[in-house]
């Protein structure tokens, strides 16, 4: 009895207190939303909104604060796999007009999975040749990391100029993801929910992968510490160069996401969306999964309830909410000890 | 240089020998010339005063750190130039002077992820759990949360539960409450009776007569003097000689 007492205060200290801190903060942020707001079939549909834009962010900054975490690497050319990735997607989405115009869920599903999965090889294997090419040879040292990742995402934008040409691109969603549920005064845009599912199942198959498998131990214990998990005798740059792999394919995943949301694609948007990124990984604690989980949601939720409250104030308020949650805790939500 | 271990003290061959070891860490010159060598099966311990080069040393031998001149040979092999994955690999374990525990991680977790080869050895894991019964209790929790002394116990319990040939310790003590201290000598004590071969930092003299074989002495990054635990025990003058002050002062 004592020793499960113990272990129960032993995990409060160890992050759970923190975690709980997190989750009440963005039921207070829903709550006074609620009160500001004043009508419920409203503020059930910016929280849908401001969901859905918490979860494809956290797609995209997932694995840029892994990045960070494992190796410390500034990746400032995350945003070039976010603008790949939905102009591939997109282009494979193109290729498959008629099934997106189909009356069927699951044909439009088959095709903006094929567009995402293609999407996220892409950008995948991109990842790889961008870290080998570009990152691998300023390892250790920001400012060189900082100078270099921005001119690979210039680079890139200038290459997707040079494919795709320089106009936006308007992408229609797929034909029964178009439009809105509604129930009674509650008005749920179809693509939305789908965005807060895609997001939901990426989270928990990551928290899986990072829980429950020995790579995902290894990641984490790397975050932490990579010196000691050399020392235990796992190489960590092997290690690296999957995350960013992996982290390249969810940001293509995301700039898929994103696009469909925007219904408009730009060779800048993965550049435009980092701020947002950015503002995530800090949020949440730089190298946290779950930290930057919770800080996409509540960067999604305040920028969907004050866009509605005081619209001027939109992106200012995701500053201002980082400014006062950095005020709290001054290494984000969830940060990650270092012990290196 | 007092020499005591090559006149006349039968030794086994060195499982691990450094000659001429220069480490530089930037513009310093940390490491001048380190000779060194660990005899097998046995417990030597690596004193000096603080900044003399000991934990540069620990981290040379584990690449961690690359020496910019001289021979490490683990076994009769070349060490120098190998990654830190490759050196551990080759049956060297390390507990490092922050003890390197993965804080987010279980305890149970940072011992599964030291269990390279593949599941915990069950017979090993028990005699771990005797050692340490800490360990048991908390094998759930966040190691983060464990106390000092418990942390230390996780590092050297995650270090042996890989079967090794060599264990790097570095400051075992460090930050420790006496209680602790004992418990942690009688674990090497144990760890020593299986055979195990040891090169231990340490700046608690109480643990290092304890424990240790033989001992090498550092000062200003080289080797200053070699011999037998015992003797170095017994001889205040040397002592203080090579440390600055007495065992029996720090008592």
């Amino acid at each position: 009895m004592s020793g499960s007492f113990e272990s129960l205060l032993a995990r409060l200290r160890g992050g759970d207190g923190a975690r709980r801190s997190g989750l009440l903060l963005i039921v207070a942020l829903m709550l006074l939303a609620l009160a500001g707001v004043g009508s419920l079939p409203t503020w059930i549909t910016l929280t849908l909104a401001g969901l859905a834009m918490g979860m494809m962010v956290f797609i995209m900054a997932s694995g840029l604060t892994l990045v960070f975490g494992l190796m410390d690497v500034l990746n400032f050319g995350h945003g070039a796999f976010i603008s790949l990735g939905a102009f591939v997607g997109v282009s494979v989405m193109a290729a498959l007009g008629p099934w997106m115009e189909s009356a069927s869920l699951a044909v439009n599903l088959a095709a903006v999975l094929a567009g995402a999965i293609i999407g996220m090889v892409v950008t995948g294997l991109f990842g790889y040749v961008f870290e080998r090419l570009v990152v691998m040879p300023v390892y250790g040292n920001h400012l060189k990391q900082i100078l270099i990742t921005m001119g690979g995402l210039i680079v890139v934008e200038q290459l997707i100029y040079v494919v795709w040409g320089p106009d936006a691109i308007p992408i229609p969603r797929p034909e029964t993801l178009k439009g809105a549920l509604t129930f009674g005064d509650v008005v749920l845009e179809k693509y939305r929910l789908l965005a807060v599912a895609v997001g939901l199942v990426i989270f928990a198959t990551m928290t899986a992968v990072l829980t429950r498998t020995k790579i995902g131990l290894l990641v984490r214990a790397g975050v932490e510490n990579s010196e000691m998990v050399e020392s235990l005798g796992y190489p960590v740059t092997r290690l690296f160069i999957a995350v960013f792999i992996a982290g390249s394919a969810l940001a293509g995943l995301g700039g898929v996401m994103w696009g469909l949301y925007e219904e408009v694609i730009t060779a800048h948007m993965g550049m435009s969306v980092m701020v947002m990124v950015f503002i995530v990984v800090i949020i949440g604690g730089l190298g946290s999964v779950e930290g930057c989980f919770l800080g996409a949601l509540l960067v999604g939720l305040m920028n969907n309830y004050v866009a509605y409250l005081a619209p001027k104030m939109a992106l200012g308020s995701s500053i201002l909410l980082m400014v006062v949650i950095l005020m709290w805790r001054p290494e984000g939500l969830l940060p990650v000890a270092k012990g290196r | 240089m007092s020499d005591r271990l090559t006149h006349g003290t039968p030794l086994r061959p060195p499982l691990l020998s450094l000659s001429g070891v220069h480490t530089h860490i930037g513009q310093y010159h940390i490491l001048q010339g380190v000779d060194l060598d660990i005899p097998e099966g046995q417990l030597t311990m690596l004193l000096g005063r603080n900044g003399a080069g000991k934990t540069t040393t620990m981290r040379t031998i584990m690449g961690l750190w690359q020496p910019s001149r001289g021979e490490i040979r683990f076994d009769g092999a070349g060490l120098a130039g190998l990654p830190t994955p490759e050196i551990a690999r080759r049956g060297i374990a390390y507990v490092p002077e922050n003890m390197g525990i993965f804080g987010a991680l279980t305890v149970q977790e940072n011992m599964h992820l030291a269990a390279r080869s593949g599941p915990m050895d069950s017979a090993r894991l028990d005699w771990l759990f005797e050692v340490f019964p800490a360990l048991k209790k908390f094998w759930k929790s966040p190691a983060g949360s464990l106390s000092g002394g418990q942390k230390q116990m996780l590092a050297i319990a995650r270090a042996v539960i890989e079967p090794s040939r060599l264990l790097l310790i570095d400051e075992p003590t460090k930050g420790l409450a006496p209680a602790i201290v004992s418990a942690l000598t009688g674990a090497i004590l144990q760890l020593k009776s299986f055979g195990a071969t040891i090169l231990m930092v340490e700046q608690n003299f109480a643990m290092a007569r304890a424990v240790g074989d033989t001992v090498a002495v550092m000062d200003d990054g080289r080797i200053v003097h070699r011999g037998l635990m015992a003797d170095l025990a017994a001889d205040k003058a040397l002592q203080e000689r090579l440390l600055g002050l007495s065992m029996d002062m720090h008592q």
